[in-house]
Parts: C-alpha cells; structure tokens; sequence
C-alpha cells in the first residue's frame, strides 16, 4: 500500500504564548519522524519565526484573528503550513537583511531564517485572505514516510 | 520563573553582564532591552555582554541585540559579545552580524579591548 500523508493541524490565539507552544509542538513531530537534534532545532526555529510573522505582522497582535499550523508528513519530507489571517504579502517586499544599509536594522530576518533553516519556503496569499507559509524539509534517509526507523 | 536572567559586575570600567537562558520574543528579549537601557542611564559606556548561557535566540532578540549595540554607540559607548554558544554563533554568522559584533571568547582579553 502507497504511503499516505498523515497530518495535524493546529489553530491558534494569537497571543504570544502561541509563538513557543507551535514550536514545540513541531519539534516534537520532527523528532518523532527521525530528525537529529540539530535538524530538530532548525525546524523548531523556522517555525518560531513563521509563527513570530503571523503574530507580529500577519494579524497584528489581533486576538480576534487565528494561526493556523499545518503538519504534514509527506513519505520525503516533512512540510509545515503557518496561516494567518491578515493581508498578505510578497516575499519581494521583504527587504535583504544581509545588504550593507539592512544590517543594522532591528527586525525583517525572519524570512531570512526560515529559508536558512529549511530546504523550501514558500509564501502564497489565500484568497480568503491571508498569508501563507510554506516550508518544507526532506526527512532523513531512513525514515519511511515521517516514522522512525527500529532500533 | 524569567526566560533570561541577567546580572551585571565590574571588572575595572568596563560592565558585564552575564546573560542565562534564551534571547527570545517576549520576556527574554524585553530583559535585555531593560538591562541595556539602565546600564546607559546609569553612565555606563563600556559593555560586555556575555552569552556563555546563552543558547537560544530568535530574530526577535538579534533585533534587541542590534538595538543594544547602536543604542550605546549612540552615546559614544563601546558593547562587545563574549562567548557565543554554537547556535547563537551560527546565527550571528549567517546573518552577517559577525562584520557588526566585536566578538570575544576571552573575558581577559574582551575587557582589555575596549578603548
């Protein structure tokens, strides 16, 4: 039997306290799939910072307004969906926070991170509304379909 | 109890401060935002944050770290880092926040840098 996706999906308050629950609650699944520590940690981080850009720009500290994660564990790779409920935007308004004039600045990494830490973002705008992200990492060699090898 | 915990001592005029725990969103970062502002409303101008207990930081806190270090260097003071663990030292790096930072693995030698 082809292996299918399995998938958990989670909303939030939009409250800070969301920022360190849906971090742990994607590491957890990472490690669970059979990710080392350190791959652990990043997928952790990408999804902190997804979840920091939903609070802080997508709904804007709005309490009234969700976060939507998605956990999906496709059979070669692990893809983790972070929806806000705010206006959207483009990944080409972000400016470059490596260019020399960026540097200094005190916010605008956060894509930059995901990217860093994951093999793929992606950033789509629903057309209910909303900003999309999308990333995703290869599970390591060895896991079948996000379950951890025997021992 | 507190993500970060920080305490300040004098090693000659130069003040560190000795951070513990994670520089992130929220707590963490406010803590060091407040540390760093007391210690320039108390005159102080010679900084060393010391990040040994560190191992945490999130795009939150290096933009609170990035605020510290033109904070001072708007009233003429000096901040330094010392002893990043490996997972601040991989951010800061890949970030570029390495061309930014003075950044010491010795306390010795840290203090005795600043001018």
């Amino acid at each position: 039997m082809a292996p299918t996706a399995q998938r958990i999906e989670v909303t939030l308050e939009t409250l800070l306290e969301s920022v360190d629950l849906a971090e742990g609650i994607v590491k957890r699944v990472a490690e669970a799939s059979g990710f080392e520590e350190d791959d652990v940690h990043k997928i952790g981080m990408a999804v902190r910072e997804g979840v920091i850009n939903a609070y802080n720009y997508g709904n804007q500290h709005d309490r009234h307004k969700k976060i939507h994660i998605t956990v999906e564990l496709q059979p070669e790779k692990m893809v983790v969906h972070v929806l806000d409920e705010g206006k959207g935007f483009e990944l080409t308004e972000v400016p470059d926070p490596l260019a020399e004039e960026n540097l200094l600045r005190t916010s605008g990494r956060g894509i930059f991170l995901m990217r860093a830490f994951m093999d793929d973002l992606l950033v789509r705008q629903r057309p209910a509304g909303g900003a999309e992200l999308i990333m995703s990492k290869r599970l390591p060699s060895g896991s079948e379909n996000g379950q951890r090898p025997p021992e | 109890m507190a993500s970060l915990q920080a305490t300040s001592r004098r090693t000659g005029d130069v003040t560190v401060v000795d951070f513990s725990g994670k520089i992130v969103l929220g707590e963490g970062s406010a803590v060091l935002r407040k540390t760093v502002r007391e210690l320039i409303e108390g005159g102080h101008r010679k900084i060393l944050l010391n990040l040994a207990d560190v191992d945490y930081i999130d795009s939150s806190g290096i933009g609170e770290l990035v605020s510290a270090y033109t904070t001072v260097q708007g009233v003429s003071g000096e901040l330094k880092l010392l002893q990043l663990t490996r997972r601040v030292h991989d951010i800061l790096q890949i970030t570029r926040l390495f061309t930014v930072f003075d950044v010491q693995s010795d306390e010795d030698t840290a203090v005795r840098s600043f001018r």
